[in-house]
């Protein structure tokens, strides 16, 4: 069905020079007659054309050549699936723009349409002068993403290097990180991955979304296999889900053991502080300082492999935060090698050096013990990973990579239930280097616990629980101004559902992330006005958990749920003291674990 | 020339089923534009899908229709489809009809409905015959007489 037009690269490059020319559509009619005329008329516009008479074919076709469409255009009426639900399919899988078509053209259809995330809405007879442009669809699109990815960028990059600058702040609890929405969870990863967002017209990376039901599956599966011998080669199988490859697993496996370990790490330090003393913590310190450390170099490793979806590193470089700098400033202590690694790495890099200090293996259970820690997070957040021992981030502010699934959800809700999102603030902070302001501000503000929920509606959960988080000054005079950036990260970015709050405690894994949740906690007080967490200097490092991973998350593991006060925050006190070193917890960039 | 009488006749009766509104003016003539060297016959080619699928469809309505009580619902969904495959040809007449079945449907009056689809199938019929006979002529005069215009 396919056919080939000038371009011929199949389906691999989407566009040439030739642009529209050459675009990749892929028709889905279960009526043959209309699949017919459309084709043609498809094909007259110059575009590649291949069609579909079956829904269940199509997400098959759209998930075997990842990348290998710009646009899909899919009849409302079909008998293997509804329209919408096809709609919704590819706009979370592979985040495609999808135009609808319907001899129906009653206003709540359309309605619907535009609701589950159509970008048109054609009525039938269709004529070829409206799919002569339905290439401007492909390219807002594009364009749209790039605006995001150096946005996030920035921001992430703001994040990373605050956290270098201040642990303890960093191990503050999952102040509720970026409470992404879903939706935007979509454009955030579609962000993260388009590298090469400054040329919409270039490829879009196809990446893996690692929604909620996603990750559960993964979780049933490592459960299944049990956790020691899990590999990811294992889990795929396991999990079924056709279009995923055992890279994506492999590299969410990996995020996955980062926030476990940082789970474990938690509980063991609410084990043995007890109340989380902050002076406790502080002679911990040291200890993190190394791990973190260890786990910085490591990150720095680490990113500077992986993530190719961290997003660009050179928007990233280029992004022009204010606020970074001002956290460069404040963040004294810091060694700039910090930064910088924050800097190069890409975002994942917190969630690398996370990693590395997660390396503990611990059973699932703990993940429900996340959402404990969450609150009562001695030490073990040391999310920022990504600062070095010392720096531990006050500043680190948590990167706040909207995951796509990240929902923060308030903290307020069970401790099981807490999602950690970690979604990192893409907002370009760039803001008032005054941080160190501001983290003053917050540290007296309220050292509640972010119920960013409460605060904010729209963005996001991030429980106020988290919010406070980010609210314990972690360090006096720390430097973050973080706070201040993430002020103006949008409220879209940060809304995070309920979900991600327990992901954000439960999940900070990678460095980035920690960092992020904490300041995540009191970026987001920042930003929707409601969110007053203080502007904690990202000391916090929410776990950055997706909110996917907020499910499993839930493990019941009753010791830990037990540890954790529902929000009460006082232990995320002690995080601000914490050096925590580096990242402990996996930073889970962009939305859980994707890869 | 006989072939520019046949051609001339062949466009008579294209204007004569639009004039009596068995086609629809602009679909047909968007499909007629559509062929191309690649797809000399492309229009006869999707009528003749749309016939044959539509079989199907109608088989489908005729069946529902013998059940008692009927399945409005199922019904209205089957003619949904019948009415969008129409449309593709601008099959004009049969359309209304089909509207007009939905109609019924939706308020769940069965004589309508059976009414309506008896004339719907005369309709569909009629503009068969008419444009298998079109399509003949067509064929007969060579590609240039379905295009409605020089390329």
């Amino acid at each position: 069905m396919m056919m080939t037009m000038e371009n011929n690269n199949g389906f691999s490059s989407p566009r040439s020079d030739a642009f529209p020319a050459g675009l990749r559509v892929l028709v889905v009619d279960d009526d043959p007659t209309w699949l017919k005329i459309l084709e043609k008329m498809l094909k007259k516009c110059s575009y590649e054309v291949t069609t579909c008479g079956l829904a269940r074919e199509a997400l098959n076709l759209l998930r075997e050549r990842k990348d290998g469409f710009d646009i899909v255009i899919s009849d409302v009426n079909m008998p293997d699936m509804d329209g919408f639900k096809l709609l919704e399919h590819v706009g979370l899988e592979m985040d495609l723009p999808v135009i609808m078509m319907s001899v129906d053209g009653e206003t709540s259809r359309v309605m619907k349409g535009v609701q589950h995330g159509a970008c048109d809405y054609l009525l039938k007879p269709i004529r070829m002068k409206e799919l002569r442009n339905i290439w401007q669809h492909v390219l807002r699109k594009r364009i749209h993403e790039v605006r995001d990815i150096e946005f996030h960028e920035g921001i992430d990059e703001i994040y990373m290097t605050r956290n270098g600058s201040d642990k303890s702040e960093d191990r503050h609890l999952p102040s509720g990180t970026d409470p992404i929405s879903g939706k935007k969870r979509k454009d955030v990863d579609n962000k993260h991955d388009d590298r090469e967002c400054n040329d919409p017209s270039s490829v879009k990376k196809v990446r893996v979304v690692w929604a909620v039901d996603l990750h559960q599956k993964f979780v049933k599966a490592v459960n299944q296999i049990g956790f020691d011998k899990v590999g990811p080669k294992k889990i795929l199988d396991l999990m079924g889900v056709p279009w995923l490859t055992r890279e994506n697993v492999a590299s969410h496996l990996q995020k996955y053991r980062l926030y476990l370990g940082r789970l474990q790490k938690e509980k063991e330090l609410t084990a043995s502080f007890g109340g989380m003393k902050q002076s406790d913590i502080t002679s911990k310190e040291p200890n993190g300082n190394h791990c973190l450390q260890n786990s910085v170099n490591k990150q720095c490793d680490l990113t500077s492999g992986n993530h190719g979806t961290q997003g660009n590193k050179t928007i990233l470089q280029n992004v022009d935060f204010k606020m970074h700098e001002g956290d460069m400033k404040c963040i004294a202590p810091m060694p700039m090698a910090e930064p910088k690694k924050a800097m190069n790495g890409d975002n994942s890099d917190p969630q690398k050096s996370s990693n590395k200090k997660m390396g503990v293996n611990h059973s699932f259970g703990q993940l429900g013990s996340d959402l404990q820690y969450a609150t009562t997070v001695p030490k073990q957040y040391s999310w920022n990973e990504e600062c070095s021992e010392t720096q531990m981030n006050r500043e680190c502010k948590p990167h706040f990579r909207p995951k796509s699934v990240f929902n923060a959800l308030p903290l307020t809700t069970l401790p099981q239930n807490i999602q950690l999102d970690y979604i990192r603030p893409r907002l370009p902070l760039n803001s008032r280097p005054s941080s160190l302001e501001r983290d003053n501000k917050l540290a007296e503000a309220d050292m509640m616990p972010a119920y960013m929920k409460s605060r904010s509606q729209g963005i996001g959960q991030l429980s106020p629980a988290e919010c406070k988080a980010d609210r314990f000054p972690v360090q006096p005079g720390s430097k973050s101004t973080n706070v201040q950036g993430l002020k103006s990260i949008p409220s879209a970015v940060w809304s995070m559902n309920n979900h991600s709050l327990d992901q954000i405690l439960g999940g900070c894994s990678e460095s980035e992330d920690t960092s992020l949740n904490m300041t995540c906690g009191t970026e987001f007080a920042s930003w929707d006005g409601n969110l007053q967490c203080g502007s904690l200097q990202g000391d916090f490092q929410p776990l950055n958990v997706g909110p996917e991973t907020v499910e499993s998350f839930n493990y019941g593991n009753p010791e830990l749920t037990s540890e954790v006060p529902t929000f009460s925050y006082d232990s995320l006190k002690f995080d601000f003291e914490y050096p925590f070193d580096s990242m402990e917890y996996p930073v889970i960039d962009q939305g859980l674990f994707i890869t | 020339m006989e072939r520019n009488q046949l051609r001339r006749q062949i466009g008579n009766m294209r204007q004569s089923l639009f004039d009596q509104g068995y086609l629809d003016h602009e679909q047909f003539i968007q499909l007629e534009e559509l062929q191309d060297d690649a797809n000399p016959n492309f229009v006869e080619e999707v009528v003749t899908l749309f016939y044959r699928d539509s079989v199907r469809t109608i088989q489908n309505i005729e069946q529902a229709l013998e059940k008692s009580p009927l399945d409005f619902v199922k019904l209205d969904g089957y003619m949904h489809q019948f009415k969008g495959s129409s449309s593709s040809i601008g099959a004009k007449k049969v359309k209304s009809e089909s509207t007009q079945f939905r109609e019924y449907c939706k308020v769940g009056n069965a004589e309508g409905c059976r009414r309506t689809f008896q004339q719907l199938k005369k309709e569909n019929a009629a503009l068969k015959k008419k444009l298998e006979v079109y399509f003949q002529y067509s064929r007969q005069a060579g590609p240039l007489e379905t295009a409605c215009r020089p390329n």
